[in-house]
């Protein structure tokens, strides 16, 4: 009697908790998921970086008539990550934010499928890199660089690092913090950088003088940035110490947007000769279920007024030629005339391997 | 029974198998080699060492500074006590990246043991222990606490007239009582500690790793799931190994108590003695809890105009996040705790009916589920949240875009605490108080309603607190399966500091104190609830 009971009450409570799943489920696609194929929502899956203004995703609900859903998880690598897992089922229709680093990754697990974005044409060569094929279509570019906090440099009366060369002076001991490429893309980059500098065989070598130099490495860009990095309004209240750290191009931009009052002039600067460039790009996932609303979000992204969105939302460059960049970024941001760069098969080839000789050669 | 284990099976066994096994077959055929060939790596056991040491580690330093605080908050009265109580279970829901920047302002360059006696800490393994202790002061404080409030002074002081010294009336009865709540509570902070994730990223750098943190970098980085499947199972066989022991140990302990109203067991401090264990238990908590939440709160004033409150009004637009936040990002408390409501009342329905089960039957089967409702303690976050998103993708399972993920994933940490604090209560319920009910003429449900209920109220309450804090804070599995138009409070707080800029970082800083504001509101509010509750006996 007793079990009974219990069984039966068990048995209505489980069927409560899956009542509510679904209908947890059903909500998510409103009304307008009804019309069952034709769905009226296009679903974007990204990292957590990944932004939009309000206003730049009104025009586009407005010109295709989608209703836009963003889903994102994780930094760039989890995302990708998350996507292969789920290859063939895709959780949304368009991926947004796999980069260079990754880009062989997601094209051997046959991650997207192939789509020409109108508009292709105002996007230079050079970041094109499955031009033939069009499974991916570049977005927009940015440049991984050691930032120095001004101040430091100012009150010591010493000049800024300005290349890889530099940071293995003396004058620089104990300055450097950098992320582990194990778990970071901004470190990922950085060892990157200097392999494409120092090429296959110096890089090593560079690596121990630099370890030598008393480099330091955290496991992610936030606690290098937010906690280690004297610069940053973060650095500044957590006490940090180090007045050089792997970080963007676009963040001293970022410093003075984010900031009030807004500053005159930015509190941190770049080592233009430290830098990696990286290059985002979006694809249609294989097996979408609104294919025509992802190739309208496709054309939209490589559009102006997305491309003109992107300095201030997400501080990366647009791709597309002519694409103007907000004042208060072109001020504020430097531009790297000459980033190290890898082509991405290289980079697939060779990510592991090196990841595991830094690991013993620097921790 | 049937619930809890249906739960079980569907979202944890189940989700974290498909992953595992995506790990360890290729081309459809079992690699279990790949097993051995692990277990052979020196890397691997080097990581299994440190996880393994700083737990217990951890785990006694916790129990060292925490007990007196359990005695404490037990069995003296003083003004304050709840809202203390409610402060020192903060911590469970703050990010760990906001606590790890916190401690480093206390221990590291510049810190304030750095400035008075030139001590940096954030380099060693003591920033580790010390945050450990931290975070896990309040499981023992509220299970061990939980129980010893309710055990009757009566029986020592009878022991006492007996003859027994102070020492020895407490050794020989109040100790063996609490035995299985303390081993109860060092299991679950040495389960957290095991699988400590934040703190060792933070404060340990690169240098230390635990399994936890090394499952993670397999899996979410270098996408290799048979390195990540195999660690799995080395966690896996570590947790069960431990679940053996404590099983073990703690089943030749277990007996039938005294229990009374915790109101009539709490007295004013009295003698010198007691003074100054009240004085060095409120010390401990000061230095321990309050200065690093402290720090927070001072950063999230701390604006370019001087002390303010500009940074929680920044909060209250979508605007000034520059396009990060579609709905005000204060927004992101409701749905916090929307959340974490729904996950409270799944794990206490799962983990209640499931601790009913445990102590009403005995048996072989029986001790493994009890084993089994432990393990998710034991899986790292990444496991589950890829396991959901490789798992449960087809319908009636597609749940992947639901929002009802995050609350499931959240009752899936909160289920063991809940087994866990009412366990030694519930076992503690004196079965023939039980019987007599039956004998006088009570249904089962009724016997267990005017038995058990009123005794383990207070537990249940306790349970409610711990799960509803844990899935307040809890982020490793929610940010894989969060969404962009509705972000929980930590991962809020996470997409702020991934972010350059002076006001996102106070805004990151803001929303921490929000947090944990809000985290002790609800838990004076259930205390509340718990204290009306308990005046029917």
């Amino acid at each position: 009697m007793n079990t009974i009971l219990r069984r039966a009450i068990g048995t209505a409570l489980l069927g409560a908790l899956g009542a509510t799943a679904l209908t947890g489920c059903g909500s998510d696609d409103d009304s307008d998921a009804k019309g069952g194929a034709g769905s009226k929502t296009v679903v974007l899956v990204s990292h957590e970086s990944f932004q939009i203004s309000p206003e730049a995703q009104k025009r586009f609900e407005e010109e295709s008539g989608y209703r836009l859903k963003v889903l994102k998880s994780g930094d760039a690598g989890v995302a990708v990550n998350q996507a292969v897992l789920s290859k063939g089922k895709p959780q949304g229709d368009v991926f947004f934010g796999v980069d260079n680093t990754l880009l062989s990754r997601a094209l051997d697990n046959d991650l997207f499928a192939p789509y020409e974005a109108k508009g292709l044409d105002r996007i230079p060569d050079a970041v094109q890199l499955d031009k033939g094929e069009h499974r991916v279509t570049p977005i927009d570019t940015g440049d991984v660089c050691v930032n120095y906090d001004k101040k430091y440099f100012a009150d010591k009366k010493l000049t800024p690092p300005k290349s890889f060369d530099d940071l293995v002076k003396p004058e620089y001991k104990d300055l450097l913090v950098v992320e582990n490429p194990a778990t970071s893309s901004p470190g990922l980059a950085f060892l990157l950088g200097t392999a494409a500098r120092y090429g296959d065989d110096g890089w090593e070598d560079y690596w121990k003088k630099l370890s030598d130099n008393g480099v330091e490495v955290t496991d992610g860009w936030q606690q290098a940035y937010n906690a280690r990095f004297s610069g940053s309004s973060g650095g500044k209240k957590a006490g940090g110490d180090r007045p050089l750290v792997v970080s963007y191009a676009s963040s001293p931009p970022a410093e003075v947007y984010f900031a009030k009052p807004q500053p005159t002039k930015a509190p941190t600067g770049v080592a233009t000769g430290t830098c990696f460039r990286q290059t985002e790009f979006a694809g249609l996932l294989a097996g979408a279920k609104n294919e025509a609303g992802g190739k309208a979000l496709l054309d939209f992204m490589v559009g102006k007024r997305f491309q003109e969105d992107m300095p201030l939302t997400m501080f990366v460059d647009p791709v597309v030629e002519g694409a103007k960049l907000p004042k208060i970024y072109s001020d504020f941001g430097v531009t790297v005339d000459k980033p190290q760069t890898m082509e991405p098969g290289k980079i697939a080839e060779n990510r592991e391997r090196w990841i595991k000789s830094w690991s013993s050669l620097v921790l | 029974m049937a619930v809890p284990i249906a739960f079980l099976a569907v979202f944890f066994g189940y989700p974290v198998s498909a992953i595992v096994a995506r790990g360890l077959k290729e081309d459809g055929r079992w690699r279990l080699g790949r097993v051995g060939e692990a277990l052979a790596d020196p890397h691997i056991l080097d990581v299994l060492w440190f996880t393994a040491w700083q737990a217990a580690a951890s785990t006694g330093l916790t129990l060292l500074i925490a007990l007196p605080g359990a005695y404490v908050f037990a069995r003296l009265d003083f003004p304050g006590k709840q809202l203390l109580r409610a402060v020192v279970t903060v911590p469970f829901v703050l990010p760990t990246v906001v606590v790890g920047s916190a401690f480093l302002a206390l221990l590291g360059h510049g810190g304030l043991l750095d400035e008075m006696w030139g001590v940096r800490l954030d380099t060693t393994v003591w920033a580790i222990l010390l945050a450990h202790v931290f975070f896990n002061y309040a499981v023992v404080v509220r299970t061990v606490g939980g129980l010893w409030a309710q055990l009757d002074p009566r029986q020592e002081e009878a022991a006492r007239v007996l003859g027994a010294s102070r020492l020895g009336a407490w050794r020989r009865v109040t100790l063996p009582a609490l035995g299985p709540a303390v081993a109860a509570a060092a299991l679950m902070v040495f389960l957290f500690t095991f699988t400590s994730f934040g703190v060792i990223q933070i404060l340990g750098g690169p240098h230390y790793a635990t399994l936890e943190v090394e499952i993670y970098r397999q899996t979410a980085h270098l996408l290799d799931l048979p390195a990540a499947a195999v660690l799995t199972l080395v966690q896996f066989a570590a947790v069960a190994a431990l679940l053996g022991v404590h099983a073990w140990t703690v089943r030749r302990r277990e007996s039938a108590l005294r229990l009374v109203d915790p109101a009539l067991t709490a007295r004013r401090p009295r003698g010198a003695g007691q003074w100054a264990l009240l004085g060095g238990v409120l010390l401990t908590v000061v230095l321990l809890v309050l200065l690093p939440l402290g720090v927070l709160v001072e950063r999230s004033l701390d604006t370019p105009d001087g002390y303010g409150f500009g940074y929680y009004r920044a909060l209250g637009s979508a605007a000034d996040s520059g396009g990060m936040f579609l709905e005000p990002p204060v927004e992101a408390i409701g749905t916090s705790l929307t959340y974490a409501a729904v996950a409270t009342l799944i794990a206490l329905l799962v983990g209640g009916l499931a601790a009913a089960a445990l102590t009403r039957r005995a048996g072989r089967l029986v001790r493994g589920f009890d084993a089994l409702l432990m393990l998710p303690l034991g899986t790292s976050a990444v496991t589950v949240g890829f396991g959901f998103l490789i798992a449960l993708d087809e319908p009636p399972l597609d749940l992947r875009a639901s929002w009802i993920l995050v609350p499931l994933a959240q009752a899936l940490v909160g289920v063991p605490f809940v087994v866990r604090t009412m366990l030694p209560v519930l076992r503690a319920v004196d079965a023939r108080l039980r019987e007599a009910a039956a004998v006088l003429g009570a249904s089962p449900l009724r016997a267990w309603r005017e038995v058990d209920l009123p005794l383990v109220g207070r537990a249940l309450g306790i349970a409610a607190g711990f799960a509803f804090a844990v899935s307040l804070g809890e982020f490793g599995a929610t940010v894989f399966i969060a969404r962009a138009d509705n972000p929980t409070l930590p991962v809020a707080v996470a997409r702020f500091l991934g972010r350059p800029g002076e006001l996102n970082y106070g805004q990151a800083m803001a929303l921490s104190t929000l947090l944990m504001l809000v985290c002790a509101v609800a838990l004076l509010a259930l205390e509340r609830i718990r204290t009306d509750r308990s005046g029917e006996f």
